[in-house]
């Protein structure tokens, strides 16, 4: 227990000291927010789609998040290069127990994020339909950036160095978010809503929507059912990709 | 038990290419006891399997009469380790570095307060305790690594090239302080180094590795008898032939030129 804290705790600490990060990682949503929900947002309320930054802000929401887990997951690559992973891997605790702790640590921040992108969207206009639906908002946040956290944490798991940085960002972080219906609506669109019910994220747009616009596609229950499975598979390989780490 | 580390026939291969190659010593507890060998000779491959993070690829060890492929724990907690690279979080302050060792270490709360401010003082780093680790030279963050081996009281402490990169007032300081350690608690250490004149005034008993082969072992008279030498430069010489290791450029030297290009190579 002690150990799945202090390393969930160095996160933080770590998280809490990069001002630069926390101000750069809200830039993008902002930027988003804007671009999109002001700029479409007249043709997409003409196509009779409702009010668009009702539906735009849960998908930045998402954004967010997965943008933050993947990056946490992966600054195990970090360690590794600057050495810190090896003081972990040679103490007496279990891989298990470092594996944990490091994701819980990584989807804590990504959840703050979260809500960080949250308080934005209220900025620039964004009315949740029921507040009562809080909590379980911050679930659905929770559950997302753990997924993605231990997704990122089983692809650094495998990965030497950083130069496969570029690649993972072109061909599984942008597909992941531009695939996923968190900035239009997957209803009609033939193909692509078949390609999106095979991204994890489109699940995670979905319950966000439902739970804060009551916009639903799949419904909360479906939703969080496959979240959940997800979550505890990419865990249980992560885990074992990270316990055959040799340094 | 009277051997701190017991090494029988131990060899590991990455692939074709043989790091190690079935080598035997032993080291007795409270022995200082020097791994000396040319770059690429295997010197930090053997100390990776001793401390768990590689696996042999055959042969036995012991590490304080546990075997690290079996009893990975036991074997973890009886040893400290200062690596070859830095192993601190550069992001965290010295104390805190200091204080996740000493939970991932299982210390209570009390011992870890006490223990944490005698040693950073004795490393003289407490009035730093509170500042970021990426404001420290490469000297302090020896040091402190130094002092978080030591946080858990090992029995065998691991040294891997402890003054590479170091200025000669850091190195002295250094070893006086390990010896001093040595002499009070009788902890075994086990370093490596390429740096003749560190092995000769500090190690009881040498092991000349070369190409993953053990080449000779001894004290370094011994060593000098044996190739009817002067010096122990001499001796290494002798021993290992005059040719000059080509190292690859691995990963890791990447990484080291990567953190000079980003840190600044003068804190190194």
């Amino acid at each position: 227990m002690n150990t799945i804290y202090i390393l969930w705790l160095r996160q933080l600490k770590r998280y809490s000291r990069s001002k630069s990060r926390i101000i750069g990682s809200i830039g993008q949503p902002l930027l988003f927010l804007v671009a999109l929900g002001f700029g479409l947002g007249p043709i997409f309320k003409k196509a009779g789609g409702g009010n668009y930054i009702d539906f735009l802000a849960p998908g930045v929401i998402a954004q967010g998040i997965l943008f933050t887990a993947i990056f946490s997951g992966i600054e195990l690559i970090w360690d590794r290069q600057f050495g810190f992973l090896k003081e972990t891997l040679v103490a007496p605790v279990s891989r298990f127990e470092i594996i944990l702790g490091r994701t819980l640590g990584g989807a804590t921040i990504a959840t703050i994020q979260g809500i960080i992108i949250f308080a934005l969207t209220l900025l620039v206009g964004f009315k949740p339909y029921n507040l009562l639906m809080l909590p379980l908002v911050l679930i659905v946040m929770f559950l997302t950036s753990l997924l993605f956290t231990a997704l990122g944490t089983a692809i650094a798991s495998v990965l030497d160095d950083m130069q496969g940085f570029q690649l993972i960002m072109n061909f599984l972080v942008l597909p992941l978010f531009f695939l996923s219906g968190s900035l239009f609506p997957l209803q009609g669109t033939g193909f692509l809503a078949i390609v999106a019910r095979f991204d994890p994220l489109t699940y995670g747009v979905d319950a966000l929507r439902s739970s804060l616009s009551n916009i639903a596609q799949f419904g909360l229950l479906t939703d969080l059912t496959i979240l959940g499975i997800l979550t505890l598979v990419t865990l249980y390989i992560g885990s074992f990709l990270f316990s055959r780490i040799e340094i | 038990m009277t051997n701190a580390i017991e090494v029988k026939s131990l060899s590991k291969k990455f692939g074709d290419f043989v790091a190690v190659n079935n080598i035997s010593f032993e080291v007795k507890k409270g022995e200082i006891f020097a791994f000396l060998g040319p770059n690429g000779a295997g010197k930090t491959t053997t100390i990776k399997m001793l401390t768990t993070l590689l696996h042999p690829t055959t042969g036995k060890i012991f590490v304080n009469g546990y075997n690290p492929v079996i009893n990975q724990n036991q074997v973890r907690k009886s040893f400290g380790i200062v690596f070859q690279d830095p192993s601190l979080d550069d992001e965290l302050t010295a104390y805190e570095n200091m204080e996740f060792h000493g939970v991932l270490y299982g210390l209570s709360k009390n011992l870890m307060t006490t223990r944490i401010e005698e040693l950073l003082r004795i490393v003289d780093l407490w009035d730093r305790k509170d500042s970021l680790v990426k404001t420290f030279s490469g000297g302090m963050r020896r040091r402190l690594e130094i002092a978080r081996g030591l946080l858990h009281h090992p029995k065998v402490f691991f040294l891997d090239e402890p003054s590479l990169g170091l200025d000669p007032q850091t190195r002295s300081h250094l070893w006086e302080y390990v010896k001093n350690l040595n002499k009070k608690e009788g902890i075994t250490v086990f370093f490596t180094t390429h740096y003749m004149e560190e092995a000769e005034k500090i190690a009881e008993r040498i092991c000349v590795i070369d190409h993953g082969k053990i080449v000779a072992k001894g004290t370094v008279n011994e060593l000098k008898k044996q190739t009817k030498t002067k010096t122990l430069e001499e001796a290494f010489l002798s021993l290992t032939g005059h040719e000059i290791r080509e190292e690859e450029f691995t990963n890791q030297d990447h990484m080291r030129m990567m953190r000079r290009m980003w840190r600044g190579g003068g804190k190194h």
